[in-house]
């Protein structure tokens, strides 16, 4: 199981300051911060302790079981996000 | 007479606003803030621009309210900076000032025929959907079978679902009644939405774009050359497309491989590459006729739109929502820097002419970097103005005002300004709106008027002109 964030996120980083593992990117000062549109969480790094969620202010972020059907896409997209991220990695290093 | 406490005036009740008074109040918890707003209500464009079929995102009003007015930050509402209170005014009675102004007005496109009635700018449509007082009073003439977006942003978006989406889903919403009536009666069939560049510099986010192609009874129609890259624009999205781009490319392949849909009420179409040249029309609009490009790299490497030596092309059409872009303007005794229209500034400190720092003035949000982020970028953006307000404060860099007691800009205002809105004004509105639309089941009902948002806050009488806490 995972956290998803989904389009309405509004990069106000609240979700980040409270996550306790680290699993929300891109962060303040990566390349991709200013052009992201959005927040992702990594489904490989998430514990779905719900911090995210409590801090989110405009309630972008779900748990993936309870995710409205209208939002269906963010599971793929966040997955899909650190999937290029680490496929850019690889091919960098 | 001394007084430890920084007494700041936030000019701007926006977003960017917002989020510098909360952060000031965090920073500098005894700062005493009134937020100074030319509108009756707060929140700028998270009332006035954020689409209402959005409302989640609306919900940050929540937060701000939260973070600034519940914790004793003033709300000086429908007070006009440079008309009803000077600059230097302002600079007399409090330690700082802190321009929150926006970009109040839109980019011309600079085309024959721009300004014919039936051409508007996409900003006009979307505050007079929103219930901005001032826009109350436009007609937009929704009865020919097809509307124009010129623009790839997430206003055009966002203007584009409006004028497509299903009445009853609008209803639920918080748009203005006087728009639910005008679209109720809406002929438009077609709404086709122009980009000057390729699929792959289409400005619009994956989530706009992803929206568009998923609106209930809406067909969406991309035609399947147009979203095939240009061999520059491919190698670009491959070595250095942000991830946006490059969903935005996959669901455009995916929306243009999609076989129309028999049983939909509408139709948008999304054009790129096209440009347009003249909205013609024997008085108000009836076409536009538009020109095809190609995308060349220029000498910084920057990927633009060229046109190409083909035949026009016109498109039939009665209204046209012009969507390239906000543009500030200048305020009244500040430094306004006329290249980008911003105020000059540096990390938010504003400069005057000459590159000097203007003790005490300050900039934030669209009007200190340009139009440019989403909301939360403006959290980023107040932090660093403020982080440059408090270090100002705390090296005794700004000197006490001459006038420093909020009894004495209170006293200035009541004389000024008798209907200036408070915060219980305020909530006032904020309550009757949201007691009306929980009775139809929707997240507010706006009163759109300025006559009736000043009587519902009570303003002018003889509780709310003396009193501004």
């Amino acid at each position: 199981m995972t956290y998803v964030i989904t389009g309405s996120c509004i990069k106000d980083d609240s979700c980040i300051e409270v996550c306790p593992v680290d699993c929300i990117h891109p962060k303040r000062g990566a390349a991709d911060f200013e052009v992201a549109e959005q927040l992702y969480i990594d489904p490989q790094v998430c514990i779905d302790c719900d911090a995210c969620v409590e801090a989110c202010p405009v309630d972008a972020i779900f748990a993936e079981f309870e995710l409205p059907e209208k939002h269906g896409y963010a599971v793929e997209l966040n997955a899909q996000f650190f999937a290029e991220q680490s496929t850019a990695e690889r091919t960098a290093a | 007479m001394s007084r430890a406490r920084p007494r700041v005036a936030i000019v701007g009740a926006g977003p960017a606003g917002a989020f510098a008074a909360a952060c000031l109040l965090s920073a500098h918890g005894d700062a005493e803030i009134d937020l100074v707003e030319r509108l009756p209500t707060p929140w700028g464009l998270l009332r006035g621009g954020v689409a209402p079929d959005h409302q989640e995102i609306k919900r940050l009003e929540d937060t701000f309210d939260r973070q600034t007015l519940r914790r004793g930050c003033r709300f000086l509402g429908n007070v006009e900076v440079g008309v009803d209170v000077s600059h230097s005014e302002l600079a007399r009675h409090y330690t700082a000032v802190v321009y929150a102004t926006g970009a109040q007005t839109d980019k011309s496109l600079g085309i024959p025929g721009e300004d014919r009635p039936g051409s508007w700018a996409a900003t006009e449509f979307v505050a007079w959907y929103n219930g901005h007082p001032d826009y109350r009073g436009l007609e937009f003439d929704l009865s020919a079978k097809r509307a124009v977006v010129i623009g790839n942003g997430n206003v055009a978006a966002d203007v584009t679902r409006i004028l497509t989406r299903e009445v009853g889903e609008l209803e639920r919403t918080d748009i203005a009644d006087h728009a639910l009536q005008a679209l109720r009666e809406s002929r438009i069939e077609e709404v086709v939405v122009l980009g000057r560049r390729g699929p792959a510099q289409a400005a619009f986010t994956s989530a706009e774009l992803r929206e568009l192609g998923h609106l209930d009874g809406v067909d969406l129609g991309v035609d399947s050359d147009e979203v095939e890259l240009d061999p520059l624009s491919r190698r670009w999205l491959a070595e250095q497309g942000t991830f946006t781009a490059r969903t935005n490319v996959k669901l455009l392949r995916e929306f243009a491989a999609r076989p129309a849909r028999a049983d939909a009420r509408r139709r948008i179409e999304l054009r790129f590459l096209c440009s347009p040249v003249e909205i013609r029309g024997a008085d108000s609009v009836e076409a536009i006729t538009m020109r095809r490009n190609e995308i060349v790299r220029t000498d910084d490497g920057a990927l633009r739109a060229r046109p190409l030596d083909v035949d026009l092309e016109t498109i039939e059409c009665g209204l046209v929502l012009r969507s390239v872009g906000y543009r500030a303007v200048p305020l009244p005794d500040v430094p306004f820097d006329e290249r980008y229209f911003v105020l000059p500034n540096q990390k938010g400190r504003v400069l005057t002419p000459d590159g000097e720092s203007l003790p005490g003035v300050y900039a934030v949000g669209w009007i200190k970097r340009g139009p440019t982020g989403i909301l939360g970028t403006n959290k980023r953006d107040a932090e660093e103005t403020v982080r440059c307000l408090v270090e100002d404060v705390r090296a005794g860099a700004l000197p006490q005002p001459p006038n420093p007691d909020r009894e004495q800009i209170d006293a200035l205002l009541a004389r000024r300004k008798p209907d200036v809105i408070t915060v219980e004004g305020w909530r006032a509105i904020d309550g009757h709106e949201r007691e009306r639309g929980h009775r139809e089941r929707r997240p507010r009902i706006k009163l759109a008027s300025r006559d009736e948002l000043l009587a519902e806050a009570g303003a002018g009488s003889s509780e709310s002109a003396t009193s501004c806490t």
